[in-house]
């Protein structure tokens, strides 16, 4: 089938496109700077931009977005144009269009209040609950694209958690990145335990919605390797991987969740453009535990991953020994 | 006669909204009273009309009276479990609750109502229904005895009788309980009971937790003002002191016809019950020998509000209730009609003989003490006969606080041999374990040395008091001890052997450690110590010439019972881990012994202090035959090291539990022999004789439901039949009926709680406790088996294996004790993580570093996994980290 894929530039979105060639399908991926798939036929522009949005779509059978403006800090109106409106743009487009499968990607955090969640499914996305302007703009937008779940576009949430992996420039990248300048503490010990998935389970979880659109569509799933670790021991094992200095130094989850807010109203007035060395949603998010019931999302979408922590580690070591 | 919906609402009508409680099972009728020609209106709830919608034909009928001062409110989750039962397809019971005359919403009647007349009201209002049979009457309190009255009064009818905390009779000579007697007393008792709601509010805060305010508030609703609150006090003032009570007679005449009742009887209690403590439960269960008792540990008066009693009653029920008229039969035994020799029997063989069968080598102070076969006999013969001089009379129970020993072992032959049953609980239980295990068991009896007889008066344990030690006469009195065992001996000497008891008459109550809960009363029968006696002869070629070392208190009992002489080395006897191995050998040698039992603390420092022995003691080790290691398995390394030791002897470590002291058993050899194994678990062995093992496989849920099966290789709880299998938990029927659920239906059969399979070979493995077990996404896990994987790595002392997260979904976690030890709990470092998670078949999500792992202190390997997994679940939600 033909498949769009938007965000084909970022690192997900990238993996997706790659398999979605693999697997034979013709894929058209629509973002603003060259995705760098081959095989994929690239539309440049945003996703805001209706005329890009009607050239992707042409012809189109299945939607997999991922485009949004994922940061811990920013512009809320910067936010809502990408994540809320251009979402609802898509939409429009798509049924416009005639396309019978979207996979909308969304994140745990749109259900995540800041308490524990420990072996929870998907519960619904709530915009008023959700931390910082990313966990609400993506909260808004999934329940826009499961309204449109009908029998003409059968839509499907899918929420991987903590998406990971060699060359990763968002979540390892950072994580590396912060350790180097020693702004990784571990909070209260970094005995949290999360749930994170390695980029190839991803990106096949994200087709595999694609393909059952037609038993799971109506409803969201969250997306992990099932296989939880305390969140220190999932950082360490990162830099030990990347041959960074592991962080030295746990900050009680209190004072950092306090620190967070402050820095984040001083980030706010400051200008610029770097991130803030601490959130609030990044001190819940580093101390508290969320980790996930996988049965459902498993049954639903007839997949399991492939690639276990351990292995995505040594993979992560193998990239960072090249 | 007229019944109907009550939509009207006065001051006096059960108001719509209370907690738990469908207002369409409330009703309200006009009851003519059968002398005064007068009629009351009662009030009361009936599923009747329920059960007809559902299409139903009830079974039978629950008759509930409520006590004072509750209302038929205290009945509402029996009424609504009585009903969902019924649609779910389980026998129909229609429940009729009543509100008493003068109580809840039923009608003040202006006169006083002794006991007799609320018996013959109870009986008006149920011939104004036409009440038809069968009946199972339930009462709570004082309105338990009014139960009990109408089930005396209606023998046609009545199927069964059930009681929560209640009363039969007052014994005469023992005051009535402070609280009421204070409450009763003129003035205090009009203004505790009516003016203000002091004892109403007093009975309502009894319940442990709190009840719900809103609960509460239901309770009081009908009794609003002084003048609806008479009743209270009436019912009060009602309880009979003396026999100068004009209710005295009526509680008499009650009392005794209880005492004939032969229908089943069901008897739930709370003993924390500052009123109907267990003194009067021991009452009814005189007067009901056959009745089905659950004390439910830590419950109390208001156990309706605190226990799933309403299960329990359904439970019974569909078990007893339905098979009409007398008391079910025992279960039929199939080894019955086995040959039966008295545990005293050796003893009358052996009666002339002059050689030792008992040496002591754990004198307090030092020395030995050699007692003989004649002494022995003499002195078990006195004592049976002095118990039974004192009133002491078959079936009685005899509470036994004295450290093992040779009069330990005197004690308890005479009980045994006079028909007393012995309850035995271990010292290690401490003083709160100790004293509700006594409390539990209700001796008739206290034998005890000062210490022991010092915490009976403390703790206002029951009984006759007897002190082993002569003591001062102040002393005497200040223990208010009754006799001395000296003085009982003397009157031995001249008083009539009493009869022996049969085969199947109770004989011990052995109390479980404890460590899996509250301490538990296990009931043998003469029978069943016989064959365990038998069993550890046969199994382990026990003779008249073989001689026992024991170094485990439980079995040094048995020596005198198997007919051959037995040592105990110096030690002190309460503390396993004080004995050396020279100690062992100058007890080999002093006692010729081809058998040495030792526990698993004490192979441990058997095994250190070896050092020490000389070239004679390592030749006296040299003679013994058999060792064995009792108690808990022990690891083959520890075996191994105390083999050494007795180059000749063949080393053993069964597996048992207090239940069913010996089940299977494994020796060295056959340990290595499973040590390449891909089994998980520990290996325990074969079945001992003919003990039989089955597995009842694990679902889903970690329950185990499947039929018991001998089929290789499936996890699940270990069920057990042995002749020597206890005859069942004491007072705790529901305990014994979850014990035996499913069984097979020949011979007696046993749920142990232990998880685990059995091999090809039929040697059963054991892989943890039911309550342990993880159920995952991939099915139950059980924690053994994985932390035994765990322990190989030379990063680890010691390990367990707990679960985090939701039921059906439970995470493996790793709790370590490090070499070296950590000083704080916390992650444990990533090199013993790796290693760790490498070891681990099961995947695990994380593993946590502690100083000491939580263990019971009297089983130095039974880490407490539950508790552990609370803690670890805290620690990985990200919480404030404290110890585990």
């Amino acid at each position: 089938m033909i498949v769009a894929v938007t965000g084909a530039s970022g690192y997900l979105g990238r993996a997706v496109a790659r398999d979605l060639v693999a697997a034979g399908h013709e894929v058209r991926t629509l973002q603003r700077r060259a995705s760098g798939v081959m095989g994929a036929t690239d539309v440049l522009g945003s996703i805001t931009d209706r005329d890009a949005l009607s050239r992707t779509l042409e012809g189109v059978e299945g939607v997999i977005h991922l485009a949004a403006k994922v940061s811990l800090a920013g512009d809320p109106a910067e936010f809502r144009s990408v994540n809320v409106e251009g979402t609802r743009l898509l939409l429009d487009e798509a049924e416009h269009r005639g396309v019978s499968r979207f996979v909308n990607v969304s994140s745990p955090s749109v259900a995540h209040s800041g308490s524990a969640l420990e072996g929870v499914g998907a519960e619904p996305a709530s915009p008023a609950h959700a931390r910082g302007e990313y966990a609400r703009t993506k909260a808004e937008a999934e329940l826009l694209a499961l309204d449109r779940d009908s029998h003409a576009m059968r839509v499907v949430v899918i929420r991987p958690h903590l998406v990971w992996g060699p060359g990763d420039p968002q979540l390892v990248g950072r994580i590396l990145d912060r350790a180097r300048r020693g702004r990784l503490p571990l909070l209260d010990g970094g005995r949290a335990l999360i749930d994170s998935t390695y980029i190839d389970n991803a990106a096949s979880g994200l087709v595999a919605a694609l393909h059952r659109a037609e038993h799971a569509h109506g409803r969201a799933y969250v997306l992990t390797n099932g296989e939880p670790r305390p969140v220190g021991e999932l950082l360490i094992s990162m830099c030990r991987a990347s041959n960074v200095r592991p962080p030295q130094w746990s900050l009680p989850a209190g004072i950092a969740r306090a620190a967070g807010s402050l820095i984040e109203r001083a980030w706010a007035l400051r200008p610029g453009t770097d991130e803030p060395p601490m959130t609030r949603f990044l001190a819940e998010q580093l101390s508290t535990a969320h980790w996930f019931d996988q049965r459902e999302t498993r049954r639903a979408l007839d997949w399991a991953p492939t690639v276990s922590i351990d292995e995505g580690l040594r993979r992560l070591a193998a990239h960072a020994a090249r | 006669m007229s019944e109907h919906r009550k939509p009207v609402l006065g001051s006096n009508r059960v108001p719509l909204e209370m907690p738990g409680l469908d207002p369409r099972w409330s009703r309200t009728r006009l009851v003519p009273d059968s002398r005064s020609g007068s009629a009351h209106e009662w009030h009361y709830l009936d599923t009747l009309d329920e059960l007809q919608k559902l299409g139903v034909r009830p079974v039978g009928t629950i008759l509930a009276v409520h006590g004072n001062p509750t209302w038929s409110y205290l009945w509402r989750d029996l009424v609504s479990a009585s009903v969902r039962a019924a649609d779910a397809g389980q026998p129909a019971w229609r429940v009729i609750a009543v509100d008493q005359l003068d109580m809840g919403f039923s009608a003040r009647t202006g006169v006083t109502r002794p006991l007799a007349q609320r018996v013959r009201d109870l009986a008006d209002f149920t011939d104004s229904l036409a009440l038809d049979g069968p009946v199972v009457t339930l009462g709570h309190d004082w309105g338990g005895v009014v139960a009990f009255g109408w089930a005396v009064d209606h023998p046609d009818l009545l199927a069964g009788v059930m009681s929560l905390n209640t009363a039969a009779h007052h014994p005469a000579g023992v005051p009535i309980p402070a609280p009421l007697r204070l409450a009763g007393t003129r003035g205090v008792l009009a203004a505790s009971t009516e003016t203000t709601s002091a004892f109403l509010n007093t009975t309502l805060r009894l319940a442990r937790p709190a009840l719900d305010p809103a609960v509460r508030d239901a309770y009081r609703a009908p009794y609003g003002s002084a003048e609806r609150r008479r009743g209270i006090g009436g019912f009060v003032a009602d309880i009979p002191t003396d026999a100068r009570h004009e209710s005295f007679a009526e509680l008499q005449r009650i009392a005794a016809g209880v005492a004939k009742l032969t229908v089943p009887a069901l008897l739930l209690w709370g003993p924390r019950d500052p009123i109907f403590g267990d003194r009067y439960l021991d009452d009814l269960v005189d007067r009901l020998p056959h009745a089905d008792v659950h004390r439910f540990e830590g419950a109390g008066h208001l156990i309706a509000e605190e226990r799933d009693y309403a299960g329990a009653v359904l439970d019974w029920l569909s078990e007893r209730g339905t098979t009409s008229g007398t008391a079910t039969a025992p279960d039929t035994d199939t080894d019955m009609s086995a040959s039966f020799t008295p545990l005293w029997a050796a003893l009358d063989n052996r009666r002339a003989d002059a050689d030792d069968a008992v040496i002591d080598m754990a004198v307090r102070g030092g020395g030995e003490r050699h007692v003989s076969w004649q002494q022995l006999d003499d002195r078990v013969r006195r004592i049976a006969a002095g118990l039974a001089s004192v009133g002491v009379q078959k079936g009685h129970r005899v509470s036994v606080l004295v450290p093992p020993g040779p009069t330990l072992t005197a004690i308890v032959y005479g009980c045994l041999r006079m028909g007393a049953v012995v309850v035995v609980a271990d010292a290690g239980l401490g003083v709160q374990g100790l004293s509700r295990a006594v409390r539990g068991a209700w001796p008739d009896v206290i034998i005890g040395e000062a210490r022991g007889l010092a915490a009976a008066r403390a703790l206002g344990w029951p009984g006759m008091r007897i002190s082993v030690a002569r003591l001062p006469w102040a002393s005497r009195r200040l223990l208010a001890v009754d006799y001395t065992l000296g003085e009982i001996v003397e009157r031995g000497t001249s008083a009539p052997l009493p009869v022996e008891p049969a085969a199947d008459d109770p004989a011990a109550i052995l109390f479980t450690s404890g460590s899996t809960g509250p301490a538990k009363g296990v009931a043998y029968t003469h029978r069943q110590l016989s064959a365990l006696r038998d069993v550890l002869a046969a199994h382990f070629g026990i003779d008249e010439e073989t001689g026992l070392v024991t170094g485990f208190a439980p079995f040094a009992l048995l020596g005198p019972a198997l007919g051959t002489r037995s040592a105990t080395p110096a030690m002190d006897v309460s503390a396993p881990r004080t004995l050396t191995a020279r100690a062992v050998a100058a007890a080999v040698r002093a006692s010729d012994s081809r058998i040495v039992f030792l526990s698993p603390a004490a192979i441990l420092n058997v095994v250190a202090t070896a050092g020490a022995l000389d070239a004679d003691d390592r030749a006296a080790l040299a003679t013994v035959r058999t060792f064995l290691s009792t108690g808990a398995p022990v690891g083959e390394a520890l075996l191994a090291a105390a083999a050494e030791l007795m180059p000749n002897a063949e080393p053993h470590t069964p597996y048992g539990m207090t239940e069913c002291l010996l089940m299977t058993d494994v020796t060295l050899d056959g340990i290595r022999a499973v040590g390449g194994a891909a089994d998980r678990g520990v290996c325990v062995g074969s079945p001992i004789g003919a003990n039989r093992v089955l597995i009842s496989a694990l679902d889903a849920d970690g329950a185990a439901v499947g039929a018991p099966r001998s089929t290789p290789g499936v996890l699940g709880e270990v069920v057990i039949s042995a002749a020597h299998l206890k005859t069942a938990y004491d007072r705790l029927w529901l305990t014994d009926r979850i014990s035996t659920l499913n069984t097979p239906d020949d011979g007696r059969w046993h749920r142990t709680g232990d998880v685990g399979h059995l091999d090809a070979e039929g040697r059963l493995w054991i892989e943890g406790r039911l309550p342990h077990v993880l159920t995952t996404a991939e099915g139950p896990l059980a924690p053994v088996g994985p932390e035994q994987q765990i322990e190989g790595s030379a990063f680890v002392r010691r390990a367990a294996l707990v679960g985090v997260g939701p039921a059906g979904l439970r995470q493996a976690v790793a709790v370590i004790e490090t070499l070296p030890a950590v000083t704080r709990p916390g992650l444990a470092a990533p090199d013993v993580t790796g290693d760790i998670r490498e070891r681990s078949s099961v995947p695990l999500v994380a593993v946590l570093a502690v100083p000491s792992l939580p263990t019971d202190i009297r089983h130095n390997s039974k880490i407490d996994r539950t508790r552990l997994s609370v803690w670890a679940e805290r620690t990985l939600a990200g919480g404030r980290i404290t110890s585990p």
